[in-house]
């Protein structure tokens, strides 16, 4: 029974850490309908710029403090994603509006391209570090109640309660500032929103800019717990299923649907796993998502799809 | 507008087609015997690549310094395959134009699918560390190379690494182990052997599978927990590596009882686990980190200091470092042993590099000559035995360093020769090859 | 001035549906397809065959059937590289165990396992489609990638997973040569190329354009859905299905389930949506243009270094590889989204109307 929750709490908290990544897929489909492809790049990205300008902030400040270097980094990795966001609106999504959904899912793997190329260009393609302190050592828990104990990581119970809180602040943010709110209208209707004033470029600037943020926080995270390497950028597919099953377009889906698959890989791999000689998680999630789809065409939290003839 | 660009695009690529085609026609005129470079600096593996491209690179630069091979300058030329079979055989093909006489691809995917193109165009392959196990019968696999060790070595000696700690081979009995490995040729070569030494001891193997590249073990190590075998060997690569290290930690699993094979045990894998990763141990393919060994300092002085360095001077002497410069050296002294018969001075073929590989003979003075002092011990190959030496040790890393941590070890020769011939023979009943006679190997 | 087609009258309805309506459009594909057949083996090299034709060939033929799917039914997947495994292993299986079984029966054996699958995994876009059944569709990419590594049936129990094949022989013709190879493939390719272009001309190519264009309309006409979706999958399945085996077959000689991994099946949409989706021609531009970029630029550009006089290290060139690959990619999509079969098809019609625009 210990062991049983200990993997249903490890399923979880891997569950909140998918769901970092889902958020990115979410806002940015959500707000301008392009399913993107990049943002395990841009998590990857992101990450890189964090972890080299942290090295060479603490390397200016002498050693000194490293929660200093490591604000400055972020701030520096905040405006190299902004500078993206950028180049990205102003150079490729602005010329391929109303296009079909295939094309602009083709548009975001040649974006990861570039991303993947200019990040190991400008930042290195060897192992980096990001520590911002994160404690690595596990605690145990409930020894009086269960047999051995529950192990708890904190590291991945302090990413879980910064998965919640961003969470929150974007939905906030999407709930009750005026930016959220003209996100939104753009969301449901692209030239609607445009009649009544909104400008649409500087609207996908943000969204890809607070997509950006998103994948600076999920590569800090993910970073600190496996370095910063080429194969972050692979996080994405794990995520890609959480984002189906919580649909395209639901903040709360992203993070449901994050547990749900957290939790079923966990569970599936560690109990059916050893009968069919392991290895099954990556395929068990993508078919759990699968069955849901079956119900749910639209996932679990999307917008119902209504067809006109 | 579009059509000035397609048109100028398509004048480029004349140009690039024909700019290459010339160089290509340049380098076959010379006389210089070429070593084509098949690395990986980019994608899910680069962090491991890059040190053994460069060490393997800088060798080749020493050997031109020292006044190449009996007087024979080496030029090469680097391919990047991204650790995708594909590409390593696009890279085979072009090299193998440009006059490529052994292929090294530190890849045991590319492995596989070049060992079914060596034999017909007739160039060696060296897959020192890697590739398949049976190829150490050179009776049927004439042209691979598996020198130094197969990965039946590594996990031969790492059980009896596990045995040694516990107090001998019968202790291993009712005990528990776990083979955490990468998802992949690679990382299921291994298990035969160790499933007949589970047989032969008695203890209980694991076997836990991690998908590529590795970065999500969560539910892996949640099994190590659950099973608790009372070691775990790790057979990763790159970034599988260090995670696993992290997740270990994060499960409190001792990392003293873990053992990686040589993939598994070099900077890159514990660089950024640290602290954390104090204790563990990894075999040794021979060598371990060696920045004090004579070779290093060479490469050193008369690369590094000459403004010819590949890689970051401080990765001089690292462990993957160091396997691609011994990787090279193998090379180079095939060609060398070659050229005994072949001609002192001349350019060699694949053919008559396969003869100097498969009668290479390194004593330890002439290791000891050539800088490797302390590093290696002596490779003899022959027809039969296209490895030359099973020698084993162990290094654990103390939180900063690689240190050695045991004597050297040898593989049990009695239980690998049958399993190899067994492989390999059923190898040859497939692909309907006769193994070559002892009278045959002599040509 | 050459290219008019004054003076070509049609004077029969079979004249008017031929699959090509003027006379120098014939007879330009069948002079290339005959110099493929005698002009390239005499010109080209090993090299040149090994690295770049073959592949090309067998990409193609797997764009050709992703291009079924994706461009005429429209059903967008990125499982591709797993029918393309599942054809190599099922014809793998079939070419080793049993006794003296044709390299081209056990081929299509495999693409006709690989077609049952495809109907298998073609359900849910009954279901679910669009971006939605995309992500369906790696559920298969991911499950082949386990089964291929995990069930060792299927490798024939080899110990590490990996399988070879040689001997590849055909009604007493051995296939080893790069040129015999080569011959092989481009058959291969234009047989089943003539089959995908009648194919999509008759009924059921019809039908799947319907459903691609608006499948509740077509379903109000008549069409069924689910026969119309599942036959795609299955047709297109088999196509990918047997370019798998070739692929294994005839350019690896030996792999493992890593050489079909989602990267493949990336790859193989990739071409589709360059090359132009629902276009024959377009799955040849694609496969050529992926094919051979990231070489060409392998090369081009540490010999355009040297012209400058820097040398460009491994690392930077495949990095500045990855960029210029993106950047082509994302630049064809805006320049030209319907990929390079429509640049083609305006070039022709500029062409007819060339010298006198007005």
């Amino acid at each position: 029974m210990g062991f049983f929750i200990e993997t249903l709490i490890g399923g979880l908290m891997a569950g909140m850490l998918y769901s970092l990544v889902a958020l990115g897929f979410v806002l940015i489909f959500k707000s301008s309908g392009v399913f993107n492809f990049a943002q395990g790049a841009m998590v990857l990205f992101a990450a890189l710029a964090m972890a080299r300008f942290s090295e060479w902030a603490n390397h200016a400040l002498g050693g000194d403090s490293l929660l200093l270097a490591n604000l400055i980094a972020f701030v520096g990795a905040g405006l190299v994603m902004l500078l993206v966001a950028w180049v990205v609106e102003r150079f490729v999504l602005r010329k391929l509006v109303n296009q079909e959904g295939a094309t602009l899912l083709m548009v975001t793997l040649g974006i990861t391209y570039v991303l993947e190329g200019i990040g190991q260009t400008v930042f290195g393609s060897e192992i980096y570090n990001i520590d911002v302190g994160m404690p690595k050592d596990p605690v145990l828990m409930f020894e009086s109640v269960f047999e051995g104990g529950i192990l708890i990581n904190k590291e991945d119970f302090i990413a879980a309660l910064i998965a919640a809180l961003l969470v929150g602040l974007l939905s906030l943010f999407f709930q009750k500032t005026p930016v959220g709110r003209a996100l939104r209208a753009v969301a449901d209707d692209h030239q609607a929103a445009l009649s009544i004033g909104i400008p649409l470029n500087r609207i996908w600037v943000i969204v890809w800019l607070v997509a950006g943020i998103v994948a600076l926080v999920a590569g800090i995270i993910w970073g600190s717990k496996l370095g910063v390497q080429f194969s972050l950028a692979t996080v994405a597919l794990r995520a890609l299923p959480v984002v189906i099953l919580g649909g395209l377009t639901s903040v709360p889906g992203a993070i449901v649907g994050g547990l749900i698959i957290g939790v079923g890989e966990k569970l599936s791999e560690v109990y059916i796993g050893p009968m069919v000689g392991g290895g099954i998680e990556i395929w068990f999630a993508y078919v759990l998502a699968l069955v849901f789809l079956l119900f749910r065409p639209q996932g679990l939290f999307g917008e119902k799809i209504i067809d006109r003839v | 507008m579009k059509f000035r660009s397609l048109a100028l695009a398509a004048a480029m690529s004349t140009i690039g087609f024909g700019t290459t085609v010339a160089s290509t026609a340049a380098q076959a005129q010379a006389k210089e015997q070429f070593f084509p470079v098949i690395v990986y600096r980019t994608g899910a593996y680069a962090a491991n690549g890059g040190p053994w491209a460069n060490g393997y690179v800088d060798y080749l630069k020493l050997v031109n310094a020292k006044g190449g091979i009996n007087g024979v300058k080496i030029s090469f030329e680097e391919c990047e395959t991204a650790y995708a079979t594909d590409r390593g055989v696009e890279c085979y093909e072009r090299l193998k134009g440009k006059g490529a006489t052994v292929f090294q691809p530190l890849s045991t995917g590319i492995t596989f699918a070049l060992t079914e193109k060596a034999p017909i165009d007739k160039i060696p392959l060296i897959t020192a560390g890697y590739g398949r196990s049976e190829s150490q019968d050179g009776s049927v696999f004439t042209w691979n190379f598996p020198l130094l060790g197969t990965y039946w070595v590594g996990a031969d000696v790492a059980i009896q690494h596990v045995a040694k700690q516990l107090g001998g081979l019968d202790k291993l009995k009712g005990k528990k182990i776990a083979l955490v490995y990468h998802d992949s040729p690679y990382g299921k070569e291994p298990i035969p052997l160790l499933q007949e030494r589970a047989k032969l001891h008695g203890f209980e193997l694991d076997l836990l599978p991690v998908a590529h590249p590795g970065v999500e073990q969560k539910a892996t190590w949640l099994q190590v927990r659950k099973n608790r075998p009372d070691y775990v060997l790790l057979w990763g690569w790159g970034v599988m590596n260090s995670t696993a290290l992290k997740e270990a930690q994060a499960t409190g699993f001792p990392r003293d009882k873990m053992i990686g094979v040589w993939w598994a045990g070099a900077e890159p894998d514990v660089k950024d686990v640290g602290a954390g990763a104090k204790g563990y141990s990894a075999l040794t393919l021979q060598h371990g980190a060696e920045p004090n060994s004579k070779v290093a300092k060479d490469v050193i002085a008369l690369v590094h200091d000459k403004g010819q360095g590949t890689g970051p001077k401080d990765e001089v002497g690292q462990v993957l470092y160091m396997r691609g410069l011994i990787s090279a050296m193998l090379g180079v002294e095939g060609v060398r042993k070659a050229q005994e018969k072949y001609g002192k001075g001349k350019v060699m073929t694949g053919e008559q590099v396969r003869w100097g590989l498969e009668n290479m003979n390194l004593d330890q003075k002439t290791l000891d000559g050539m800088g490797f002092a302390g590093v290696m011990r002596p490779v003899q190959t022959s027809c039969l035995d296209h490895m030359g030496s099973s020698w084993v040790r162990v290094h654990s890393w103390d939180g900063a360093n690689w240190k050695f941590a045991s004597d050297w070890y040898q593989a049990d020769d009695k239980l690998l020769r049958g399993m190899v011939l067994n492989a390999s023979r059923k190898y040859a009943e497939e692909k309907k090859i006769t193994p070559r006679t002892p009278e045959q190997c002599k040509q | 001035m050459l290219y008019r087609e004054n003076g070509q009258f049609k004077t029969s309805y079979a004249a008017d549906q031929q699959v090509f309506t003027i006379a120098q459009d014939k007879w330009f594909v069948l002079g290339v397809i005959a110099f493929a057949f005698i002009g390239v083996p005499m010109l080209v090299d090993e090299y040149m065959f090994r690295a770049i034709l073959i592949p090309f060939l067998i990409l193609s033929l797997a764009a050709l059937g992703v291009n079924l799917l994706v461009g005429y039914c429209g059903q967008i997947t990125l499982g591709a590289g797993a029918f393309m495994a599942i054809g190599a292993y099922a014809a793998y299986n079939f070419f080793v165990r049993i006794e003296g079984m044709p390299v081209v029966l056990a081929m299509l054996l495999g693409g006709g396992v690989s077609a049952a699958m495809g109907v298998l995994f073609g359900i849910p876009s009954l279901r679910v489609r669009g971006l939605y059944l995309a992500v369906a569709t790696l559920a298969a990419q991911f499950f082949c990638d386990w089964a291929f590594l995990r069930i060792s049936w299927f490798t024939n129990d080899s110990s590490s997973g990996s399988v070879s094949v040689s001997n590849l022989k055909m009604f007493g013709w051995t296939i080893d040569s790069p040129v015999d190879k080569y011959l092989f493939c481009l058959g291969v390719m234009v047989v089943f190329a003539v089959l995908a272009k009648n194919l999509t001309r008759a009924t059921v190519g019809r039908q799947w354009m319907a459903i691609r264009d608006m499948d509740v309309a077509a379903e109000v006409i008549g069409i069924r859905p689910m026969y119309s979706k599942l036959s795609a999958f299955a047709v297109s399945s088999f196509f990918v299905g047997v370019a798998g085996a070739m692929w294994g077959f005839i350019h690896l000689g030996s792999w493992e389930p890593a050489a079909f991994s989602v990267d493949r099946s990336f790859q193989l949409l990739f071409m589709v949506i360059i090359g132009g989706l629902g276009s024959i021609l377009g799955s040849f531009f694609g496969a050529a243009f992926i094919v051979v970029l990231p070489i060409f630029l392998n090369q081009f550009l540490p010999a355009l270094g040297d012209l400058v006089g820097i040398s460009i290290s491994t690392a930077a060139v495949s990095h500045a590889e990855l960029i210029i690959f993106g950047s082509l990619i994302v630049f064809f999509l805006i320049v030209e989204p319907h990929g390079l079969a429509r640049l083609w098809s305006i070039a022709k019609e500029k062409l007819r109307l060339w010298p006198f625009p007005h």
